[in-house]
């Protein structure tokens, strides 16, 4: 079998008496589409935050790739591939997001150090953030100030911000929150037409969302993995039922 | 100034006694609302002038201006939250300094149109002046005071804390203030009733200062300073921590101005520099 | 080649850090004074160093978003290694501008190290300790720094071996006007670079930066660099114009002065430190005989309206007055 994309080994980590994860080991391979679902509390943002390097593991590794990162800051990881995308709108709010997206373009090509030469004559990096905002349907508002943005277009900014840096790992957290239904669905077209280059985690409460997008779920529950498997054997499995017993009503 | 080690312990602790008290509350009021009032030295001043108004004018004894000071300033403080500070509250820290740094010299300003440039005089009553004996050593009679006061307070907050149900949602609002507001405390109503005891405690702090450290129209910013070292190094919303750095630095001080005086406060900022970057969150803090 | 469908992209961007014909019709006012009020010069010139190193605070206040109490710490350095190298002998003036700004931007360097790693009280903590460490120790070593005497035997050359600094104050203003235009085109051509962007960032999300793999204490350490050699120049530019140092230059006050000039004027708007820095100047001068502590009220009362209802300063207010162009907040 070849080399996963992402790895995780025995990763841990508590708050004083507050086991947040518990040997989290899990094995992401290229082109994956896999869900993390579990009850609010479980731990899956602060997984996210483990693997991403926001939040140091009380023990475990990370790979990437088959190479070790998990002494790398999370910028570091961001240039190896590993990206991720956040709960809760995390945009520059005066920036357009054209410029978003061009900066995170100029970060991945390097030209984000040079202070000499003006932004437009790097036609190459503004050419690729328009496409990838093309892509993503926001190349009409894309030159309006983030926080003039519906809602709905700033969660895709969240998805563009990311794909601008060329991941190989894409850790989403819900992306679709707070967005009505009706647009989620788009949403989650768009992360199904990504690469199959890019391994894609995503959290998510929606179960038909979850169901319909995902090839494999992984579901966690108070810090750690419960089980994981295909959506069938997922949606067969009594633990799982148990935990989520009255429903699939989150979100 | 007593020729020993223990004088320049004595005088320094009660020195951080006057820094702890002049600290404690902006210590808890930014752990609880992350608010920079920088003006918390305004009152401190107001309390002092309070003092010196009612013992020279007036002629009240000196201990009784003391809890006047102290409402003074604690209802002075309330009205300013009302009228100015509440709007601020999502601001930026940056816009909160600068707020507060304008009032700060407005109160500079007024303090010297209404009472002059010049150190205020102010007459202690006899029996705090002087000095008595204590273990075979000679220490000043108002320092004793100082302290006692100081240590009175720090027991009535301590035990506030621990043991009312105000400290109770006192010690919430500042672990998570979120999480505080959805148990259904009434944090803003907690936050005006500390912000003002903080202020008060201030006031206080300003009215006993003058004798140590003397009173001027520029006290608000002169000891600002030193407020904010304290309450950087022992972490915000602390009061042990406030009490431990307030000791540390008036320690750290008078050792400084004793043994080495031409370093002067050199050595102050270089302790806070370095506690800090060793602690950002300061010596208690908590992010 | 661009191919079109960048085009209009490029356009936009093009035309947010095009030239406003505002701006020309601003900096070629600013060779007026030489015509119109000649016995000005030298307070004109005042105001063009004071510009200058309200430009350096906006480098890293406006656009990185680091709120510094100690800025002065390389004015001050700058200014007194200008003065010194004047005092020992060496009286030309550009070469000790460039040496003294050197300087500067080496502690900005070395400092940049420790303002890097902290943010939010901390930060605001730090940079006021630093700044008052330098100037406790500036106040102690008075055999080099004059102490509260200030540097005494400044002697400067003739500036460009031609114009000597005179009462009148013409080399004077020319020289600082000269500087502050050179470095403001840097400024400019800084905040309008794909590393201006990233400083941008920093400011608006500091936690979405590393998230899009910005190394953020790289980029702030060479802003506070870069800041640091301008507020140097400043200080240069002081000590050889006016052929004196004092240790008000390190001082906590020129600290806070600048800040609130800044302020005034809006930060993260390139003119606000020079338009924060004419009115308060000249306010100051017309009002110098009202006495200080009046003074202090009325910037306390400002500084409490700004922030109340002009946020962004007056630049920001008069942005918000005309729907036109970038909105730079």
């Amino acid at each position: 079998m070849s080399t996963a994309a992402l790895s995780t080994r025995g990763l841990d980590k508590s708050f004083g008496s507050l086991v947040v994860a518990k040997n989290i080991e899990l094995d992401l391979p290229r082109g994956a589409r896999y869900a993390l679902i579990g009850p609010n509390g479980a731990g899956k943002t602060t997984l996210i935050n483990l693997i991403t390097g926001m939040l140091k593991p009380d023990g475990g590794r990370i790979l990437l790739e088959g190479e070790e990162v998990t002494a790398l800051r999370p910028e570091e990881r961001v240039k190896r591939g590993l990206v991720r995308t956040f709960q809760i709108n995390t945009l520059f709010p005066h920036l357009s997001a054209l410029e978003a997206v061009t900066l995170a373009v100029c970060e991945r090509r390097g030209y984000a150090g040079t202070w000499w030469q003006k932004l437009p004559a790097y036609a190459d990096a503004i050419e690729e953030a328009y496409s990838i905002l093309l892509s993503l349907r926001l190349g009409a508002s894309c030159y309006r100030p983030t926080r003039e943005l519906a809602y709905g277009q700033q969660r895709l900014l969240e998805i563009a911000l990311a794909l601008a840096t060329n991941p190989k790992v894409l850790l989403l957290d819900e992306p679709a929150a707070g967005v009505p239904q009706g647009e989620s669905a788009e949403l989650f077209s768009v992360i199904a037409d990504l690469s199959e280059d890019i391994a894609v985690l995503f959290i998510e409460h929606d179960m038909n969302v979850v169901f319909r997008f995902a090839r494999r779920i992984i579901v966690m529950v108070g810090g750690r993995i419960l089980v994981e498997g295909t959506p069938k054997e997922i949606a067969a499995d009594a633990r799982v039922r148990e935990v989520y017993l009255g429903g699939a009503h989150h979100g | 100034m007593i020729a020993s080690a223990f004088g320049v312990l004595f005088d320094g602790f009660a020195y951080g006694m006057l820094l702890f008290l002049l600290s404690v509350g902006l210590s808890v009021t930014l752990g609880m609302m992350n608010f920079v009032n920088l003006a918390h030295c305004s009152f401190a001043m107001l309390g002092g002038y309070v003092a010196v108004t009612l013992t020279n004018e007036i002629g009240w004894p000196f201990l009784a201006s003391l809890p006047v000071a102290f409402l003074a300033a604690a209802v002075v403080s309330v009205a300013f939250e009302r009228v100015l500070y509440r709007r601020l509250y999502r601001a930026t820290d940056l816009d909160q300094c600068l707020l507060t740094i304008g009032i700060v010299f407005i109160s500079v300003a007024v303090a010297a149109y209404v009472y002059g440039t010049i150190q205020q005089p102010l007459n202690v009553p006899a029996y705090l002046r002087g000095t008595v004996s204590v273990m075979g050593q000679s220490v000043g009679v108002y320092r004793l005071f100082l302290i006692g006061v100081a240590l009175v307070v720090t027991l009535v907050l301590v035990a506030t804390l621990e043991y009312t149900r105000f400290g109770a949602q006192v010690r919430a609002a500042v672990d998570n203030q979120r999480m505080a507001r959805g148990l259904g405390i009434d944090v803003d109503r907690v936050f005006a009733i500390t912000f003002a005891l903080g202020s008060g405690l201030a006031g206080l702090g300003g009215a006993l200062a003058i004798e140590i450290v003397g009173l001027d129209h520029a006290f608000a910013f002169t000891y600002l300073v030193y407020v904010l070292i304290v309450v950087a190094v022992g972490g915000l919303g602390s009061i042990a921590g406030s009490f431990v750095a307030a000791t540390l630095l008036g320690i750290s001080d008078m050792a400084g101005k004793y043994y080495f005086p031409e370093l002067g406060a050199f050595l102050i900022y270089f302790v806070m520099v370095t506690l800090l970057m060793w602690r950002p969150a300061g010596l208690f803090g908590r992010r | 080649m661009t191919s079109s469908a960048a085009a209009e992209p490029q356009r936009y961007l093009e035309a947010q850090i095009r030239w406003r014909p505002l701006e020309i019709v601003f900096w070629l006012a600013t060779l007026l004074p030489f015509v119109l009020t000649p016995s000005y010069l030298v307070l004109a010139s005042q105001i063009a160093i004071t510009a200058l190193f309200a430009l350096s605070l906006d480098l890293i206040l406006g656009y990185a978003g680091i709120v510094s109490l100690g800025h002065a710490a390389y004015f001050g350095f700058g200014s007194y290694t200008a003065g010194l190298i004047a005092k020992w002998g060496w009286g030309e003036p550009l070469s000790g501008l460039i040496i003294a700004a050197a300087a500067a931007g080496l502690l900005g360097y070395l400092t940049s190290f420790i303002i890097a790693r902290f943010r939010h009280l901390a930060l605001i903590m730090i940079t006021l300790g630093l700044g008052l460490l330098l100037a406790e120790a500036a106040n102690s070593a008075s055999w080099l720094t004059g102490g509260a005497d200030g540097l005494q035997g400044v002697r400067m050359w003739n500036l460009l071996g031609i114009f000597p600094f005179d009462l009148y104050g013409t080399a004077a203003y020319g020289y600082a006007l000269a500087m502050l235009f050179l470095l403001f085109l840097v400024a400019r051509r800084l905040i309008n670079s794909p590393f201006g962007l990233a400083l941008r960032g920093i400011r608006e999300n500091a936690v979405r930066m590393p998230a899009i793999g910005a190394p953020s204490p790289a980029h702030i350490r060479k802003i506070y660099t870069i800041a640091a050699v301008i507020a140097g120049v400043a200080g240069a530019l002081l000590a050889q114009t006016t052929e004196t140092v004092s240790l008000e230059t390190l001082s906590f006050q020129r600290s806070a002065d600048v800040l609130v000039i800044l302020i005034l004027g809006g930060a993260g708007r390139l003119y606000g430190g020079i338009v924060g820095a004419i009115i308060y100047m000249v306010a100051r001068d017309q009002l110098s005989d009202i006495n200080p502590q009046y003074w202090y009220f009325w910037i306390g009362t400002l500084l409490v309206a700004v922030v109340i209802f002009l946020p962004n300063g007056i630049l920001g207010g008069l942005a918000r007055l005309m729907p036109s162009g970038r909105s730079r907040a």
